[in-house]
């Protein structure tokens, strides 16, 4: 079910960055482009406004309006009464019972209620950067609707923190349509995870993915701290060329007592084998093909394997942003591209004559 | 680093009751004591993807004639730089081949003579290759026209009055002569485009190698291989056969295909049956002249001499038709696979090398298709002429009391049969009682036959002697999967795992299934639907049966062997020059068939071997 107030990433409708914000806008766009990322909904900037409605804002303006640009004390008192208001301040029914029904959904998808993650999702210009919205308001591990609503809250109140209100102030913002989305996704559980890239970084021949691959989550990987499965497939087929297994000594795993990661060796049996099954490792591989095919240049992703969802539909896109070290690079050994001769095609000049080298001291 | 070795040809074993088998082939044919030294040097590999089993004497003439007609097309026409012939020997009954490299120096002053000889091939293909389809008909009608019928009993009053002076004894010879001659023709026309077909291919395989490094294999004969080929024809017949049947409603008549003529009977009795055996007719000729054998043997059945074999297949394609399967090949989903492949390696170019890539494409598109297609004109329609004249000749000279039956004759070598045939023809022309030969080749005949069954008891060594330290020579990898790394697994051999087998990754796809060993051709009725096929090697001819399996394995051959290609062609995994699998796979045994991989797991074998019934051997009960 849809409303205007809310929007599902796998519900197919034209992401709108007026509505979803620049976050949740991403995150539809990637599910629609077969990029799926963690589950989740966005809470558009219609609840919001359904929210803050006539009064409400009109509390907030009065406050605004009063405010001191120089005195930073002033401002701060402000900020924290249109904060205040805005905690306290009931939710319209329409919009609180479309989140429930949506945190309801989501959660439906699984065996058991799975914790989740909130954040910010701004339109672009009322907040200082995406950045400082989306990076501050992210609120991680919460278990259950309660603690999912009150994070709502939060993420909107973080509309009018001090640093927020300045900066409209400075750059001549109107607080008119102020508004804000928010985002609410599933944490993933990750029983594996890595990076994938469209290319072999060794020789930036593009017509390869390398994937580097450990268990749990990917955190080992991108930092270093375990040597990791290292995966080559041909783009094209997707089928194997090289693999190494690689030691991948420990695992980062979410403890849901917790609800934070710890650290546990991984026992020999699954040390020896590959982390990826043949099929998760096809997924992976068509993940990154497609995110290159999407933004259209290669890709470096960072992936991982979540255990609550099905074969399937379980490998999640965390990240992909354009690989620039390596496809500079030109592939090392480029055809001649005005090679005629066909006695070329035989190798001649280097394989052949070690052949014939070989077969002469045999 | 020490490197290991095959074994000698003299520390091999002769089995019990083979003494004496150099003597059974002509003498170039064997390794000589006086040589022992120069041939222990040389590294030789066993050619058992085109010669499986034993050679009696007289079928050594396809080796020979195949073997020597490859090479010199290497060493004198086409004048390949680093590549002249193939040297081959028959030891104990198996044929092995080592190939003769340029000597450094001399590659350089070759290059000038190859390429104006392949580019004016390549320049001029349709119109020699339009022109190859003549030869070879032509070679094969004539042979078709050779008459081995008996010495009259008197020569015929017209030869008196037009002073012909002849006996028909000079026809006998002469015919002999010619049948050797013409066949001998063919396998030279064979080789004409062949080598070609190769050359193009490896000229996109290596530009492909480099711009790509690491590309599977499998891509690259993806992008050239062609859908619809003359060498799947016969089958196809087949399975428009099959199709007309049931539109026609004639399948009640196919329960008892091993009785052709009761079938056959059959369907003329009933509506719409007439309609069918026109098509059935007009299908017979030429894509009958086809074996389910390869063409090298003497016992080789075709088609064309056994209808119950194609009637066969085409009630088992009737049943899974009434079953609702789709039995035509996914050729439309093929192309669409084909195409995506092309247009995404070459999307990866820059746009000059696009230019460089979609040539030799077009040059491998254009040549590769020859290189399936031969097959039919020469391994099946000439040589199935051949054995038939063959047996016609050995009836004839068995009804003289030089031997039992037909088949005897391929106990001798073929310069033998001349003897045999000068025989004849004194004993006639003088009016004596019998051919000598009738005291002599009854015994030695059935002593050379004990020799055969004897050197049959064991499998041949999979190579001879210390290979060289690696194994580059394009034609060796692509035709018989020898790569360094296949002779590294076959001297591991003993020490790997026996339940993990490695061969080439032939065709993709990963499949788990059960084993059904098929050591010969006779035993194909005996396939499941649904079973994974081990062989020691396939032959293209087999193609109704790649509809009901699930996966291929063999023990040799490399990506562009029969096995890989049909395969590719059907959408099977398949792995091929695994080295043994034939003989370590038993049937039952549960195996995953990773076909991207190249690896064969055995499950488990502890699955009972299944016992053929008394109905499993026919096509009608199977």
């Amino acid at each position: 079910m849809t409303n205007a107030f809310i929007e599902h990433f796998d519900d197919g409708i034209e992401p709108k960055l007026e509505t979803l914000g620049g976050k949740g806008a991403s995150l539809v766009t990637m599910t629609a482009a077969g990029m799926p990322v963690p589950p989740g909904f966005v809470i558009t900037t219609a609840a919001f406004d359904a929210f803050i409605g006539t009064s409400l804002i009109a509390q907030i303006n009065e406050l605004l309006e009063s405010v001191d640009v120089d005195d930073v004390a002033d401002v701060d008192e402000i900020s924290a009464k249109i904060r205040g208001l805005i905690l306290e301040c009931p939710v319209p029914d329409d919009v609180r019972e479309a989140t429930h029904t949506a945190y309801n959904r989501l959660q439906a998808q699984f065996e058991q209620q799975v914790p989740v993650a909130v954040r910010s999702s701004a339109t672009a210009e009322d907040l200082p950067d995406a950045s400082f919205a989306g990076q501050q308001d992210t609120y991680l591990w919460l278990n259950g609707y309660d603690a999912v609503t009150e994070h709502i809250r939060l993420c909107w109140a973080s509309l009018f923190t001090s640093r927020a209100i300045l900066y409209r102030l400075k750059n001549d913002i109107p607080n008119d349509g102020l508004s804000m989305a928010v985002v609410v996704q599933k944490m993933v559980n990750s029983s594996a995870a890595g990076v994938a890239m469209t290319l072999d970084p060794t020789n930036g021949d593009r017509s390869k993915i390398t994937v580097d691959a450990s268990y749990g989550v990917g955190e080992t990987v991108v930092s270093g701290t375990v040597t990791p499965d290292n995966i080559q497939l041909d783009k094209v087929t997707l089928d194997i060329v090289s693999e190494h297994i690689g030691e991948k000594h420990v695992e980062l795993i979410p403890d849901v007592t917790t609800n934070s990661l710890i650290e546990r060796e991984v026992d020999a049996d699954r040390r020896a084998v590959r982390s990826l099954t043949d099929e998760q490792l096809t997924a992976v591989a068509q993940l990154a093909k497609r995110a290159e095919k999407h933004y259209g240049t290669p890709q470096d992703i960072e992936w991982s394997v979540d255990a609550d969802l099905p074969d399937g539909e379980n490998i999640l896109l965390l990240q992909s942003r354009p690989e620039t070290v390596h496809s500079s690079k030109k592939p090392a050994a480029k055809p001649a591209a005005t090679s005629g001769g066909f006695a070329a095609s035989l190798g001649i000049g280097s394989s052949i004559s070690s052949m014939t080298a070989s077969f002469l001291k045999s | 680093m020490t490197m290991k070795s095959f074994p000698k040809p003299s520390e091999l074993p002769v089995p019990e009751g083979a003494e004496g088998w150099e003597d059974i082939y002509p003498y170039y044919l064997v390794f000589q004591d006086e040589l022992k030294e120069q041939e222990d040097e040389k590294f030789w590999f066993c050619d058992s993807q085109h010669w499986p089993t034993v050679f009696k004497p007289f079928e050594t003439i396809g080796g020979e004639f195949a073997v020597k007609c490859l090479g010199q097309y290497n060493a004198r026409h086409l004048m390949i730089p680093t590549a002249k012939g193939i040297d081959f020997r028959v030891h104990l009954g198996y044929l092995y081949m080592s190939p003769i490299p340029v000597p450094g120096e001399e590659v350089a002053e070759r290059i000038e003579d190859f390429e104006a000889r392949v580019g004016h091939y390549f320049a001029n293909w349709e119109d020699l290759l339009a022109q190859w389809h003549t030869k070879v008909k032509n070679t094969i009608a004539e042979i078709e026209a050779l008459d081995f019928s008996p010495l009259p009993e008197k020569v015929p009053f017209e030869d008196i009055t037009s002073g012909k002076a002849m006996d028909g004894s000079e026809r006998l010879m002469e015919n002999y002569d010619r049948l050797i001659q013409l066949t001998y023709q063919n396998w030279q026309y064979h080789f004409e485009f062949l080598n070609l077909g190769y050359i193009a291919y490896l000229d996109f395989f290596n530009f492909c190698k480099e711009a790509f490094p690491n590309i599977p294999d499998q891509s690259i004969a993806a992008m050239v291989q062609g859908v619809d080929m003359e060498l799947f024809r016969p089958d196809d017949e087949l399975k428009h056969l099959a199709k007309t049947a049931v539109e026609l409603n004639l399948q009640s008549a196919f329960d008892q295909t091993h009785d052709a003529d009761a079938t056959l009977d059959a369907i003329a009795n009933m509506d719409g049956g007439q309609q069918w055996l026109e098509q059935w007719k007009q299908a017979q000729d030429p894509w009958f002249n086809f074996t389910i054998g390869n063409g090298f043997y003497g016992h080789d059945k075709y088609w064309i001499e056994h209808l119950d074999i194609p009637l066969g297949f085409i009630a088992d394609y009737i049943r899974r038709l009434d079953n609702g399967d789709d039995i035509m090949r996914p050729t439309q989903r093929l192309i669409v696979e084909k195409e995506r492949i092309v247009e995404e390696y070459r999307d990866l170019l820059d746009a000059e090398a696009q230019q460089v890539f979609e040539s030799k494409r077009q040059l491998a598109v254009t040549a590769y298709p020859y290189v399936e297609n031969h097959n039919f004109y020469i391994e099946h329609w000439t040589m199935g002429v051949f054995w038939r004249k063959v047996r016609e000749l050995g009836t004839m000279l068995a009804d003289l009391g030089l031997w039992e039956t037909a088949d005897d004759m391929l106990y001798l070598n073929r310069n033998e049969i001349r003897d045999v045939l000068f025989d004849v023809v004194m004993f006639h022309g003088v009016g004596a009682k019998a051919p000598i030969g009738a005291v002599k080749w009854p015994k030695e005949i059935e002593r050379r036959r004990k020799i055969v069954d004897a050197l049959k008891t064991a499998r041949p060594a999979p190579a001879l002697n210390t290979p060289p330290e690696s194994i580059t020579e394009p034609f060796t990898r692509m035709l018989w999967g020898i790569t360094t790394e296949q002779v590294n697994q076959w001297l591991a051999g003993d020490d790997e795992d026996a339940s993990q087998l490695k061969g080439m990754a032939a065709s993709p796809g990963k499949v788990e299934g059960t084993a059904r060993v098929i050591m010969h051709a006779d035993e194909l009725s005996e396939i499941q639907p649904g079973e994974i096929l081990v062989a020691p090697i396939t032959a293209p001819s087999w193609g109704p049966i790649f509809g009901k399996i699930k996966a291929t394995v063999t023990d040799i051959g490399g990506m562009m062997s029969h096995a890989a290609i049909v395969c590719r062609e059907y959408d099977l995994p398949a792995v091929t020059g695994t080295g043994n699998a034939s003989t370590t796979i038993k049937t039952g045994d549960q195996l995953i068939v990773d076909g991207g991989k190249g690896t064969v797991e055995i499950v488990s074998g502890d699955k009972p071997t299944q016992v053929s019934g008394p109905g499993a051997h026919s096509h009608a009960t199977a």
